[in-house]
């Protein structure tokens, strides 16, 4: 199939305009040694109906779907209102390319800046911006902000992190000169203050933590927060699970200093991982250091209010290698699917959904610990994400609870050292008490 | 452009109340208990509240105030604005794809790990590289990946080095990129062909250079043609070729990088491979490399075994992860099964046609508009506004009054080698007639310029806004809505 409006006939007389004998001739600068002589080894071409099959195909041989899921930890299963996929789908939203025209952009200009609204109205800060890659990269484009606010070389970083958020921090920080210290959790699952407080010095720039944490806990920020500005250190917060931001307290309020992570949860598939959408939010003062793009108001010259980028001596189109980040193209047209799907659940939606999961969180959490042998790791608060710790490696049991087409949850045990017998579940508003019920059924089968 | 009503902000049409989505009733017993200890908020101040009928409307209306590819020609150059094929959207969304989680067992996940792999195998064929990673999430996230295995080898054999070499006309994401992985940007100057100067290279490649950065064609669109010369010299002293490959779209099917001596480049699944921009992203920017850097890659990285496939994280030189889980998975979809659909033929097609329409447009336009370097150039010209402004009228008037004309302007903003720039990419799914149009436009705007100025200083007049007050934007920033 070929998506080529040009004719045998244009062909020709348009290379004879040009004045060249062929297309060949056009390519005369290309060293001729190493020039293809031969069409590459590729498959194809398809016929669209070809092409279908193909993937079909390919999606039977994916058996993920006979599965009743538990599985979250960064990536979570919520329902997608009908009107997300139906309006972002529209070709004025999908095929242009980043707003720089602003006079005939608009419709992208004012989503962004609907979009920096809802997430300020979230998390409770000043400005945010137009996206970035995901919760991950979020998190390490966040320290290496507090490090350029702040100047001091000592980041401090939750355990309690996603494992991979944390990956790409080290990958990111580690070529900068920069020390990044752990900080373990305790018995609750939360940021160990004891340890915290030893590691916390004046060379430090930042705290990082996550809330609710990778085991699903509840951090006590306004507590973090007092004591790492007690060392002038900024608090970052890194959210996994923006549902929670429906019901929870605003981080903003309670002392951070920029919040960053996915917004996976609103609107977007799990798409096996990608594409997702981060964001991150900071506080007025700090708007100089903030990566990525902004949408600001203005006016034209008729004084018609309208939106354009802005901010963007701080970006590598203008600033270059003093930019505060590379990033150029983000995730602009998943951050219309959020800005969609949170306009559409508005404010009672959200938090009515994030009490759904709340309470069926809640409720799984009761009816699997009250099977024998299964207890709850970790004595914090949490959301819809916990972690219960069985009475052998969690490796055993869910080879047994796939076996009966159950994924029962993450394992914990390859990233966290003596979590071996845990794992974290996640209940979202999709799982029904039946399927609630069953998993707890099974689960005491299996154990037995 | 479609003159509506002015559309207002969503939480300037919300009222109290309602909700555009009803969701089940809670089927479990509700306990009021489980709060204690979790810091409630009281509110969700100003968040909106409207019906669905008011969500369709508010962003129906607000994508008719964009231009966009499916609408009409939009040459920015270096952005490979291509039409995107519409199989590719609905091979994204098709469930059995979509719907996985990327935390399930493998076994359960084979289709997705074959169809990552074969995009991998089919990246490297037509790079003529030796492995690829799919986890860079855009262009400048695969420079930044591309230079982090170029430090992570140099480190590995006792000095990661201090320095990369940029050329002058290069994309800003490339020093930015350098910066953020440790080193220092030296810039090598263009020569008056527009391609990198041997002289300089040869005067600035030592072995405190970790690299040289190289965009082959380059951002004017000339191909360097001393690039297996340029990756010598390099190599010479012991550096790596990374080339971003933001202009493949001029190269495949007819060269290969691998060829040209690169050790390592990024590709833009966004660019070459069609797929779409979305006003902004998601983009996917796959790093591809010799096997010299291929133990640095990021990690996992997909192995088969008995015809199994599987993430492989032992991986002790990798340089970590860049990014959660495996990359930009539905982009890849999208790419994949664009080069099903073109075949071998299909690709070097794309590319002849590619450069076809680009010169065309060069050849239509020269005389009239002032081109800089006389060098042959591919997929891309770059022209300036000089014999406009003998009029007073710059490359932003010649843009905005394209506007008028239901066009999209070429980029303005670089290279910074040519002061007024108008970087013009066709590519090759334009109409002989688009073009004609394009071309037909620029003429009347240049006629324009010497006789009525003004029109064009005050352009655009019919679009959605006028020009817009930028300056303002960032004196008095005003990047959220609130409550007054």
């Amino acid at each position: 199939m070929s998506y080529i409006p040009i004719s045998e006939k244009d062909k020709k007389e348009m290379l004879a305009r040009i004045g060249v004998e062929s297309v060949a001739d056009l390519f005369c600068c290309l060293p001729e040694s190493i020039r293809l002589k031969e069409l590459l080894d590729l498959p194809g071409p398809l016929s669209e109906p070809e092409i279908l099959e193909y993937f079909e195909k390919r999606g039977k041989m994916n058996l993920y779907d006979r599965y009743l899921s538990f599985l979250g930890g960064g990536a979570y299963d919520h329902f997608i209102p009908a009107v997300v996929d139906y309006l972002s789908s529209r070709g004025e939203f999908v095929s242009p390319y980043t707003p720089y025209q602003p006079e005939v952009s608009q419709g992208t200009l004012q989503v962004i800046f609907e979009f920096q609204t809802l997430i300020c109205q979230l998390t409770g800060l000043d400005i945010a911006n137009a996206s970035l890659y995901d919760g991950a990269t979020g998190a390490a484009e966040a320290v290496l902000m507090a490090n350029r606010i702040k100047n001091k070389k000592r980041l401090l970083v939750a355990s309690s992190v996603n494992p991979e958020y944390r990956q790409v921090i080290y990958t990111y920080t580690r070529n900068l000169g920069l020390e990044v210290v752990e900080i373990p959790y305790d018995a609750l699952g939360r940021v160990d203050r004891k340890g915290l407080d030893s590691a916390l010095n004046s060379q430090t720039s930042v705290l990082l933590c996550q809330s609710p944490n990778y085991f699903g806990v509840v951090e006590d920020l306004k507590a973090l927060g007092e004591l790492a500005h007690n060392h002038d250190a900024l608090l970052t917060v890194v959210i996994s699970e923006p549902l929670s931001l429906g019901l929870l307290e605003a981080p903003g309020k309670l002392g951070a200093d920029i919040v960053t992570g996915e917004t996976q949860s609103f609107g977007l598939p799990l798409s096996y991982g990608g594409p997702y959408l981060g964001f991150m939010a900071c506080k007025k003062e700090f708007v100089r250091q903030l990566p990525g793009r902004i949408a600001g108001q203005t006016v034209d010259t008729e004084g018609r209010r309208g939106f354009v980028l802005t901010l963007s001596t701080r970006e590598q189109h203008i600033r270059r290698e003093k930019a505060t980040s590379n990033i150029c193209t983000n995730q602009a047209h998943c951050a219309l699917r959020a800005t969609i799907y949170l306009e559409t659940l508005g404010r009672q939606g959200l938090k009515k959904l994030a009490w759904l999961n709340l309470q069926k969180a809640a409720y799984a959490l009761e009816k699997l610990t009250a099977i024998p042998g299964v207890r709850r790791k970790f004595g914090g608060p949490v959301f819809n994400e916990f972690v219960l710790e069985f009475p052998v490696d969690w490796s055993r049991i869910s080879k047994k609870l796939e076996g009966k087409g159950i994924l029962g949850g993450l394992a914990l045990g390859k990233d966290y050292q003596g979590l071996e017998k845990c794992a974290l579940i996640t209940i979202t508003e999709k799982h029904s008490r039946e399927k609630i019920d069953r998993f707890a059924q099974v689960l005491e089968e299996v154990l037995k | 452009m479609i003159n509506v009503i002015r559309e207002p902000l969503i939480f300037e049409i919300s009222s109290p109340g309602k909700s555009g989505f009803r969701l089940p009733a809670l089927d479990v017993p509700e306990k009021l208990e489980i709060l204690e200890g979790l810091p409630v908020r009281e509110d969700i101040e100003g968040f909106p509240e409207v019906s669905e009928t008011e969500i369709t409307r508010h962003f129906t209306r607000l994508s008719q105030m964009n231009y966009c590819v499916d609408f009409g020609f939009y040459p920015l150059g270096s952005c490979t604005m291509k039409y995107n094929p519409k199989v590719n959207e609905k091979v994204a969304a098709m469930p059995g794809l979509a719907g996985v989680h990327p935390l399930a067992p493998e076994k359960l996940t084979q289709g997705n790990l074959e169809l990552m792999k074969t995009m991998e195998r089919l990246l490297c064929e037509i790079t003529g590289m030796d492995a690829v990673s799919l986890q860079p999430a855009a262009g400048a996230h695969g420079e930044l990946t591309g230079m982090m295995l170029i430090r992570a080898y140099h480190q590995a054999h006792g000095n990661p080095r201090k320095y990369v070499l940029i050329p002058d006309s290069a994309h800003g994401t490339n020093p930015s990129s350098a910066h953020i992985c440790g080193y220092t940007v030296r810039e090598i100057k263009s020569n008056e062909r527009g391609t990198i100067s041997l002289e300089d290279l040869e005067r600035e490649m030592t072995d405190e250079v970790a690299a040289l950065m190289v965009t082959n064609p380059n951002t004017l669109g000339v191909f360097e043609s001393d690039i297996c010369q340029i990756a010598d010299i390099v190599h010479s002293k012991g550096g790596f070729v990374y080339m971003d490959g933001a202009n493949l779209n001029a190269l495949a099917g007819v060269i290969r990088p691998g060829d040209m001596k690169v050790d390592v480049l990024h590709l833009n699944l966004h660019k070459t491979f069609s797929t779409p921009h979305g006003g902004g992203g998601p983009g996917s920017g796959p790093v591809a490399v010799k096997k010299i850097l291929e133990p640095y890659l990021p990690v996992p990285i997909i192995e088969e075994k008995d015809g199994q496939f599987y993430f492989n994280y032992n991986r002790p030189q990798s340089i970590g992860r860049v990014k959660s889980f495996y990359g930009q998975f539905l982009v890849v979809l999208k790419a994949l099964a664009y080069l099903l659909a073109l075949g071998p033929a299909g690709l070097r097609e794309m590319t002849e046609i590619a450069v076809l329409n680009s010169n065309y447009i060069r050849k239509s336009l020269e005389g009239i508009y002032h081109l800089k370097y006389d060098s042959p150039t591919l997929h891309e010209c770059v022209f300036s506004d000089k014999f406009q402004k003998e009029f007073g009228i710059s490359n932003l008037d010649i843009s905005k009054r394209l506007l008028d004309y239901g066009l999209h302007p070429p980029t303005m903003s670089f290279p910074l080698i040519v002061h007024g720039a108008l970087m013009i990419e066709p590519t090759e799914t334009e109409s002989r007639r688009d073009l004609d149009l394009f071309i037909e436009a620029m003429k009347a705007i240049d006629r324009e310029a010497r006789e009525n100025p003004e029109l064009l200083r005050t352009a655009p007049h019919i679009t959605y806004v006028r020009r817009l007050d930028e300056v303002q934007a960032a004196r008095n920033p005003i990047l959220r809505w609130e409550k007054k």
